[in-house]
């Protein structure tokens, strides 16, 4: 097991220097530094001196790869790919346009989204598994149908009407918890509700549909049959035998997305105003802030790779038949 | 009137789409399993009943996408001056064209586009959204709800009159829209008769009852609905703004109706553009193996490593900064728009590939291993030759599923990226900018609903189409769900 990890941390290494390497083609040879500093600048009226001065504000005076100039180690560590590049493996992402460095504002905004998103994905994974069970249960009637096409329809429906929707009937009309905002501690309940809610019912009618399907194939095999003729109700043959099993492939779905919790929901958190990564993340595309989007592609595809190693291990857990060597 | 065709990028490709498309409707009429594949989608009342609306979307497209550039009435001025000096190539050389690019569906809508209010009003509202200081004509001033230009204007006084001037209007609609209906059922229920060989009211009994080949009576049905939205809308469009104004005060129908081509453009041309990377790369890695499979692979784990909106996000700002920094490369503001279309389309397409490509790799590995491709290995086939002539039609209902399944995700996506700010150009109409302008102003009191709502409205029937279509299509195609 533990040798098992070790090997898939280490495959894991090429996997993110080749996000490293689309990440720097992507912000630096596509365009260059000088591209970037009139764009930042105002396209018109700039100064060769002002682009200058951007650059060098932000470290992007140097050569890309191999700087001549510089003594011994200089001439590879001062570089734009060194500094930029590879130093985000050591989790250093310098700092942001606003000056303030990045991976400490990572730090604090981690709290905020996992206050968010984890509660979502509990929540949701419980109401999906619950509405899906429940189609099953009644499965071929009247209710299966018509709960089959009320998934349809919500899954039809863009996640921003449930949001504006949502926060126009509940904070505006009813007024039951304020529009949007944060507060520390357990006094962020009262503007998590909300945002948290709408995201389990957005999420429900898509997770739903998916799961059924999965209970659907697990319920027409053998040994459900042979669980049946045992004498076993209805309901037991579900919840002890089909959603032990159907678990399988709906794990390989789910843990994958759990260490991307942490880089919360870009929407969610930016209508409702919780300062996570979410919301970092949409001002830095909008301040066309680069450093900080590639800190988040960085940690994105990190925390991806971490996902997929849980969803091995896990299936260890819920399948004995399953072994890691 | 004179005019100069525009071909904008994405219109290329969408007509490259269409041809495609026939193509493929060529190919399958000459092979038995794709149309009875084909017979089963059209068997099916929801498959037939949503093909009808995602029809009725693509036709607005279309007519959008047929682009020109109307000639300046200056310019045919002086068009006209240089004809009398008998000078033809001079006259060419004189005409100039407006820098505003039309399309089709603009001349057809140009009452709705060119009956613009000053700013907010609400559906089939007489009065502006907001009120307005007035110099009454016996002087002084007054704070009132000023009367539209154009919304409601032939009324005299809209309190009184504006409940039987739409009833009379709308009963002209929709009895319009069943006399059209009527028409198209007696033409279809005659073709069905004459093709079956059946007497008319045998034809009409069997349709009646739902009992024909394809699902024809979902058809009308859905026609009928359809029919009566568009006889509505004729009927009213004209005199009353149906859903409103937005902020600058344009026609929210009209902006609607102009969202569903850059709606159809992002869901279906990102599949087009994604498509050979998926299939060729798929295809080569399931069936050559080894170092090519290694390669592939390691690829589409890289890709898939990137969380998608960051890897979108980062192309889309890389994206904007060439743009912007070559401003030379586009002749009108329509154009680059458009390219900017296009580069979102092929960016979705890059960060949406790799789930197909994994998909084919797999299928491919089980073709390989089957007697027909071992046998055509052992007659000596070349590579290239099994890849296209037992593998390739081998996986295309993989595509095919890939296809209609995309893209109801798409159309979704690209609302949520424009509310971002890394979807299309501001410029462009497309529900994700609707949807963005109209968000600010929920605060207001009244609150302005009616773009968000006509905005939702038109994504949630082009959505729960494709939905439906994408379901019917993959039960008809997959051979794992009998």
């Amino acid at each position: 097991m533990f040798a098992y990890v070790v090997r898939r941390l280490l495959y894991a290494l090429p996997i993110l220097i080749g996000v490293n390497l689309i990440t720097f083609g992507l912000f630096f040879v596509v365009n260059s530094p000088d591209d970037m500093a009139r764009m930042h600048l105002g396209v018109k009226r700039v100064t060769p001196e002002a682009i200058e001065r951007w650059k060098a504000e932000r470290g992007y005076d140097r050569p890309l790869f191999f700087n001549a100039q510089a003594p011994g180690q200089g001439r590879i560590t001062e570089t734009i790919f060194f500094e930029k590049s590879l130093r985000m493996f050591a989790f250093d992402f310098g700092r942001a346009d606003d000056g303030r460095n990045i991976g400490q504002e990572i730090r604090d905004r981690m709290g905020p989204s996992l206050a968010l998103a984890l509660p979502t994905f509990v929540l949701g994974l419980f109401a999906s598994v619950a509405f899906a069970l429940m189609l099953v249960f009644f499965r071929a009637s009247y209710l299966d149908f018509w709960g089959v096409v009320w998934c349809v329809a919500m899954m039809s429906i863009s996640s921003l009407f449930y949001i504006i929707g949502g926060q126009w009937l509940v904070s505006k009309v009813w007024a039951l918890v304020p529009i949007s905002g944060y507060a520390p501690g357990l006094d962020s309940a009262r503007f998590l509700m909300l945002p948290v809610f709408i995201s389990v019912i957005a999420g429900v009618g898509s997770n739903a549909r998916w799961y059924r399907t999965i209970f659907l194939e697990e319920i027409s095999k053998d040994y459900v049959r042979t669980a049946r003729a045992k004498g076993l109700s209805e309901l037991a043959v579900l919840f002890r035998h089909v959603l032990k099993n159907a678990m399988i492939p709906i794990l390989t779905g789910v843990v994958v997305v759990i260490p991307l919790l942490f880089m919360g929901s870009l929407l969610v958190e930016s209508f409702f105003g919780i300062p996570g990564l979410g919301s970092y993340t949409i001002d830095a595309i909008n301040a066309q802030d680069f450093a900080v989007v590639r800190a988040m592609v960085f940690i994105g595809s990190v925390l991806y790779i971490v996902g997929l190693l849980f969803t091995d291990i896990s299936y260890t857990l819920v399948d004995p038949r399953v072994r890691l060597e | 009137m004179n005019f100069q065709p525009v071909l904008l990028l994405t219109d290329v490709l969408f007509f490259l789409l269409l041809a495609i498309g026939c193509a493929t409707v060529f190919y399958v009429r000459r092979s038995e399993p794709l149309r009875a594949a084909w017979r089963k989608v059209g068997s099916r009342a929801s498959g037939m009943a949503s093909a009808t609306i995602l029809l009725a979307f693509l036709a607005v497209g279309l007519a959008d996408s047929l682009h020109y550039r109307p000639q300046l009435p200056s310019a045919a001025i002086g068009n006209g001056a240089a004809q009398t000096n008998a000078d033809p190539t001079a006259a060419a050389s004189h005409v100039s064209y407006s820098s505003e690019v039309l399309s089709v569906l603009d001349a057809l809508l140009a009452p709705l586009r060119t009956r613009v209010e000053k700013t907010y009003s609400a559906p089939f509202a007489a009065e502006l959204y907001a009120r307005e200081t007035v110099e009454l004509p016996l002087g002084g001033q007054a704070r009132i709800y000023p009367r539209l230009a154009h919304g409601a204007a032939h009324l005299a006084d809209p309190s009184v009159e504006r409940a039987g001037d739409l009833a009379r209007r709308m009963t002209a609609g929709v009895a319009g829209a069943i006399l059209v209906w009527l028409v198209v059922a007696g033409g279809l229920t005659t073709a069905l008769a004459r093709w079956r060989g059946h007497g008319l009211g045998e034809a009409v009994g069997a349709l009646a009852r739902g009992r024909t080949l394809l699902a024809w009576r979902a058809v009308l049905v859905t026609l009928a609905a359809i029919l009566i939205v568009v006889g509505l809308s004729i009927a009213l469009a004209p005199h009353y703004h149906v859903f409103g104004t937005d902020k600058v005060g344009q026609d929210v129908l009209y902006l609607s109706l102009k969202s569903v081509r850059t709606a159809l453009i992002i869901g279906t041309l990102t599949t087009l553009v994604m498509l050979p990377f998926a299939v060729a790369l798929g295809i080569m890695a399931g069936y050559l193996g080894g170092w090519v499979d290694d390669v592939i692979q390691y690829l589409y784990t890289v890709l898939n490593a990137i969380p998608g909106v960051l890897l979108i996000a980062a192309a889309v700002l890389m994206m904007q900064v060439v743009i912007d920094t070559h401003p030379q490369w586009f002749a009108t503001a329509a154009e680059r728009a458009d390219a900017r279309l296009l580069a979102l389309c092929m960016i979705l397409g890059i960060t949406s590939w790799t789930g197909l490509c994994r998909l084919l790799r797999g299928e491919t590995l089980k073709l390989r291993e089957l007697e027909y491709v071992q046998a055509a290995r052992a007659f000596g086939v070349g590579t290239p030759a099994i890849l296209r002539r037992h593998v390739l039609p081998n996986v295309m209902h993989i595509v095919m599923i890939a296809l209609v399944m995309d893209f109801s995700g798409l159309v979704l996506a690209e609302a949520v990226l424009s509310y971002v700010g890394i979807g299309v150009d501001p410029t462009t109409i497309s529900f994700g900018t609707m949807i963005n302008m109209a968000r600010a102003e929920l605060a207001r009191e009244p609150m302005v609903w009616w773009s968000l709502m006509a905005a939702f409205a038109f994504m949630f029937v082009l959505v729960l189409s494709a939905n439906l279509f994408a379901d019917v299509v993959r039960d008809a195609f997959d051979p794992r769900r009998g």
